[in-house]
């Protein structure tokens, strides 16, 4: 494999900054790995081989420098680009050029960061494993049976597999961490509101967040400061300055920490070789000169059924614009037909299966007679998480626990079974109902010899705490070289 | 105006009316509510347009903070209370018009509530109770092409105009108006006109019912007298005019007054306003409640008006219009039933701005309630929707006052300035009117002399009624353009000297 493949993001700049290679020449080899492995892996929706190219030769002209420029980078087909077609994932989206550009893509291209294309996701970002693309699903680098986690499935399985350095991809309920346990890689999630959603295609809107994939800990925080900070075209931004997550990446140090293990998360429904990693990582963390204690979240346990209220009666919702009247697909329209069968028609085939069966869910808890016993009493669900988390951080600086219960699952076991599908994300949702940052950092091999990741649990807007017991725990398990051990494709 | 037929004050001798009235206004920000794009009306549809009114895939709003501004004072005008805290909503409904199928409105927490504006009809005044003042967006615009009356029915295809969508909208929500009896259309026309005056004193809009700024929802039932038990009412959207609200009001209590009569049940439903006919047909039926399904706004923090910034909104208020009108007549002299005329006929900001373009106060107000709202009245319109402005009324007065024109010709220019021929003097200069000057006075009424001898016997010995025919001589001669004063005093000056 060619050594720029292999390289990290930081390893990357320094060469292109130090002129000992082009960043053409790294966007290049990486465009030839697209086309060389995305058959298996199906990462990429849409590959924007003539955009990357022409932001590499600005970095190579010396327009543009910085800690990524000319980094090579997977954006998540949620995240709108000018001129580059678009689709969340849904065919009702098929054909969509948006005329503008997301907030953190005008950041990322203004840090020199080489756009390679759009990845898979699961329609509309709802789904754990790709597999409710519209486009196909993606395979996971490490078993190509197996699924890449999602929604984001597509940005870590491009990270994963060496196409992209880094990736993009957004969390609304485990959708970056969950994806990054299963392949492999490090993902996180930032404060809700740290991260401009403007030009983010919205699933739910008080709980989506985009946020960074890459291959290690300060990658990821790189990348996070490069998107993070206030945009005043989010009125949900917060207006402060973005946590110092890069001087605590490479502080990587926890002596002194107190860190909490939750003891919702674990027993049945948990794989054996996740707890046994998990186990292993918390030991680690004490030898690095953390204390650890047990720390109980009671209401952790209805955060599932509180999210599966919430994200979809704001989907419902949100997803009530794609009509066919302005953009995107429009089915029926024989001139005969009026605009409410045209919609009902473009509606019905353009939407899959999953989206429309949460844009149902939504509707009906919404409704009227309905609200307060299903809408409401969830918010009143996620207040109690939010002081579940408030009463832990007063006692720790930080909560950890396995990032998924299991490992990657095969393709077609879960599709069917939405409850299936929905425990994957058990242990990430009660980050995105407080809005705390979250991260999933790799933490060893289960018995069946797939990665586990390691999550771990800020309070709000210090996500600079979890890139500290990441860093360390990364460079205490060498966590950034495990896929290495990853089966060549 | 409309003189009232039986059959509404009979209907209101055996029914008590209830009124509703849900008053949109558009403000006059530059900007959308949450975005930046334009708000001026009538440019090329879907030019003021951004990924935000239009809604597109991961486009967020930002609210504008001066339509918040502008909310709250309105509120403060009412009298209501504004919310210490509060929040956006999204009504959830498909229609073309509406670039999310939601619209981001006020549920339950309305940003103002419960206030109240006093309004005067015939001397009495009524307190219409408010409910709420919220603030939403307004949604795209709908043309449906190829049918015969407009509307969707018998269309061929329809296209939306964006460039409404976004504009902040003001909902201002009375509650029920029970105990108008047979004023009942009188005091809606007065509330409406009241709240479109204040709100053009407080410089939020410009309250143009005609290009739809300010829009009213009428909403009408009945019970039987002395019942308290309100009857099922009606909904009349969109009605455009002070003069509609009136008939519209008149209309749905003749119409329910007859159903009610012949033992059937008032339907709830909208109904559309005709212009036309001033009456109300039924618009979509809702055969049950929608539901919208509200839900706390995510994309938008909540509203938090400081108090500070509040009270001092308070104290920036201009003086309410029944204060200005009063402290209007008493600067210029007119007596409580010349402003009550002035008021009901809607002329008072007319004939303020006439006398302020520079003409006599007494002359500004027979202009406008002797002469111009007759004429208003005859094209079905308001007065201040004429094709005349203050100004050039002003001008014609003072052409009057110098003697330029007689009274006659003064009608003939405004007549001509109507009619659309241009500015009173360019009006004069083409028809070539003017008043004769005095050398051909002189001349006609010495030949008028001449040629009735025994009347001008008559007037010599004393007779001064007889002078008549003489001075009608003289108004012939000169083609009507002479001053009848002059002559008249010219005659007696000849005569006496002679």
């Amino acid at each position: 494999m060619n050594p720029l493949l292999a390289a990290t993001a930081t390893e990357l700049a320094a060469k292109i900054a130090a002129r000992e290679v082009s960043a053409v020449e790294v966007a290049q080899a990486h465009l030839d790995r697209i086309a060389e492995v995305d058959e298996k892996v199906h990462a990429f929706l849409h590959v924007d081989t003539d955009g990357a190219l022409a932001q590499a030769r600005r970095v190579d002209d010396g327009e543009i420098s910085g800690p990524l420029a000319g980094v090579p980078l997977a954006l998540k087909d949620v995240i709108v680009t000018k001129g580059v077609p678009t689709t969340a994932g849904s065919r009702i989206l098929q054909g969509w050029v948006p005329p503008y550009d997301a907030t953190i893509v005008e950041r990322m291209r203004a840090a020199g960061i080489v756009v390679l294309g759009k990845t898979n996701m699961d329609e509309f970002a709802m789904g754990s494993s790709t597999e409710h693309s519209a486009f196909g699903p993606s395979r996971n680098p490490w078993d190509l049976t197996r699924t890449p986690g999602g929604s984001g499935g597509g940005s870590s399985a491009a990270v994963a597999s060496y196409q992209a350095p880094i990736g993009i991809g957004t969390d609304t309920g485990g959708s970056i961490r969950q994806p990054a346990a299963v392949t492999g890689t490090v993902g996180a999630k930032p404060t809700y509101g740290g991260v401009s959603r403007y030009g983010l295609i919205a699933f739910s809107s008080s709980l989506d967040q985009a946020g960074p994939c890459a291959r290690t800990v300060l990658d990821a925080a790189l990348l996070h400061e490069v998107i993070g900070g206030h945009d005043p075209r989010d009125s949900t931004s917060i207006a402060a300055a973005v946590p110092p997550v890069v001087a605590a990446a490479r502080q990587a140090d926890v002596s002194g920490m107190r860190i909490g293990v939750v003891t919702q998360f674990k027993g049945d429904g948990y794989q054996p070789g996740v707890l046994a990693r998990f186990d292993e990582s918390v030991a680690i963390l004490e030898k690095l000169g953390a204390t650890v204690e047990e720390v109980s979240c009671p209401h952790f346990d209805y955060a599932l059924p509180a999210y599966y209220l919430i994200a979809p009666s704001e989907a419902s919702s949100n997803l009530a614009r794609y009509d066919a009247m302005r953009y995107g697909l429009r089915v029926g329209d024989d001139g005969v037909a009026s605009a409410e069968e045209v919609m009902a028609a473009t509606r019905d085939a353009g939407f899959g299966a999953e989206v429309k069966r949460r844009i149902i869910l939504g509707t009906y808890a919404l409704s009227a007679g309905y609200y307060d016993a299903y809408y409401g009493q969830a918010q009143k669900v996620r207040t109690l998480i939010s002081r579940d988390f408030a009463s832990a951080f007063e006692r720790v600086d930080v909560l950890v626990s396995p990032t998924t219960p299991t490992t990657a699952f095969t393709l077609g076991e879960r599709v069917d079974d939405p409850m299936a599908m929905y425990l994957a994300d058990l242990c990430t949702i009660p980050s995105n109902l407080y809005g705390g940052p979250a991260l999933s950092l790799p933490c060893g091999l289960s018995d069946d010899g797939l990665p586990v990741g390691l999550q771990v649990m800020a309070p709000v807007q210090a996500d600079e705490r979890m890139y500290r017991v990441a860093a360390a725990v990364e460079a205490a398990l060498g966590s950034d070289k495990l896929l290495e051990k990853a089966p060549p494709l | 105006m409309t003189i009232a037929t039986p059959p509404y004050d009979d209907v209101l001798d055996r029914y008590d009316p209830v009124l509703g009235l849900e008053t949109h206004v558009e403000l006059g920000t530059v900007t959308k509510l949450f975005c930046g794009c334009s708000t001026v009306f009538g440019a090329e549809p879907n030019t003021q347009v951004c990924p935000v009114c239009l809604g597109l895939p991961g486009s967020l709003p930002v609210t504008n903070g001066t339509a918040i501004d502008y909310t709250v004072r309105i509120g403060l005008a009412l009298h209501c209370r504004i919310a210490e805290w509060c929040r956006f909503a999204r009504k959830n409904y498909f229609y073309p018009d509406m670039p999310k199928n939601y619209q981001v409105s006020q549920y339950d927490e309305p940003l103002c509530i419960d206030g109240y504006l006093d309004v005067d009809v015939d001397g009495d005044e009524f307190r219409i109770e408010i409910e709420r003042v919220h603030l939403e967006e307004d949604t795209g615009k709908s043309m449906h092409v190829g049918g015969s009356t407009g509307r969707i029915h018998g269309a061929t295809h329809s296209l939306v105009d964006y460039n409404r969508a976004g504009i902040p909208l003001v909902e201002i929500v009375t509650k029920p108006i029970a105990g108008t009896g047979h004023r009942a259309a009188a005091v809606a026309k007065a509330y409406v006109t009241e709240l479109r005056d204040l709100l053009r004193g407080l410089g939020v809009s410009d309250v143009r019912m005609e290009q739809g700024s300010l829009r009213c929802d009428v909403n009408v039932s009945l019970m039987p007298k002395g019942a308290t038990a309100y009857g099922t009412r009606s909904e009349t959207k969109n009605v455009n005019s002070l003069r509609s609200v009136e008939r519209a009001v008149r209309y749905e209590v003749e119409r329910q007054g007859a159903r009610l009569d012949g033992g059937e049940r008032v339907v709830q439903e909208t109904r559309h306003f005709h212009e036309d006919s001033g009456t109300t047909s039924p618009g979509r039926s809702k055969e049950e409640a929608q539901d919208y399904r509200y839900f706390p706004e995510p994309d938008l923090v909540p509203l938090a008006p400081a108090p500070d910034w509040v009270a001092q909104l308070e104290a920036s208020l201009p003086e309410p219009p029944s204060v200005a009108r009063r402290r209007f007549a008493t600067e210029h002299g007119f007596s409580d039933l010349e402003l009550t005329q002035m008021t009901n006929a809607g002329v008072v900001d007319l004939v303020r701005e006439t006398i302020a373009a520079g003409a006599a106060p007494g002359k500004a107000r027979g202009w406008w309630l002797g002469y111009l709202v007759g004429r208003a009245n005859d094209a079905g319109v308001e007065a201040a929707s004429l094709a005349i402005t203050p100004a050039q009324i002003a001008r014609v007065g003072a052409l009057e006052d110098d003697g330029t024109l007689t009274n006659k010709l003064a009608r003939q220019v405004v007549e001509a300035v109507l009619a659309g021929e241009g500015e009173p003097d360019a009006v004069i200069e083409a028809h070539g009117w003017k008043v004769a000057g005095e050398d051909e006075l002189v001349a006609a009424v010495d030949a008028a002399i001449a040629a009735s001898p025994d009347i001008a016997a008559k007037v010599r010995d004393g007779n001064q009624g007889a002078l008549g025919p003489l001075v009608g001589a003289v108004m012939k001669a000169t083609g009507g353009s002479a001053d009848a004063k002059r002559a008249r005093e010219l005659l007696l000056e000849r005569l006496a000297g002679g």
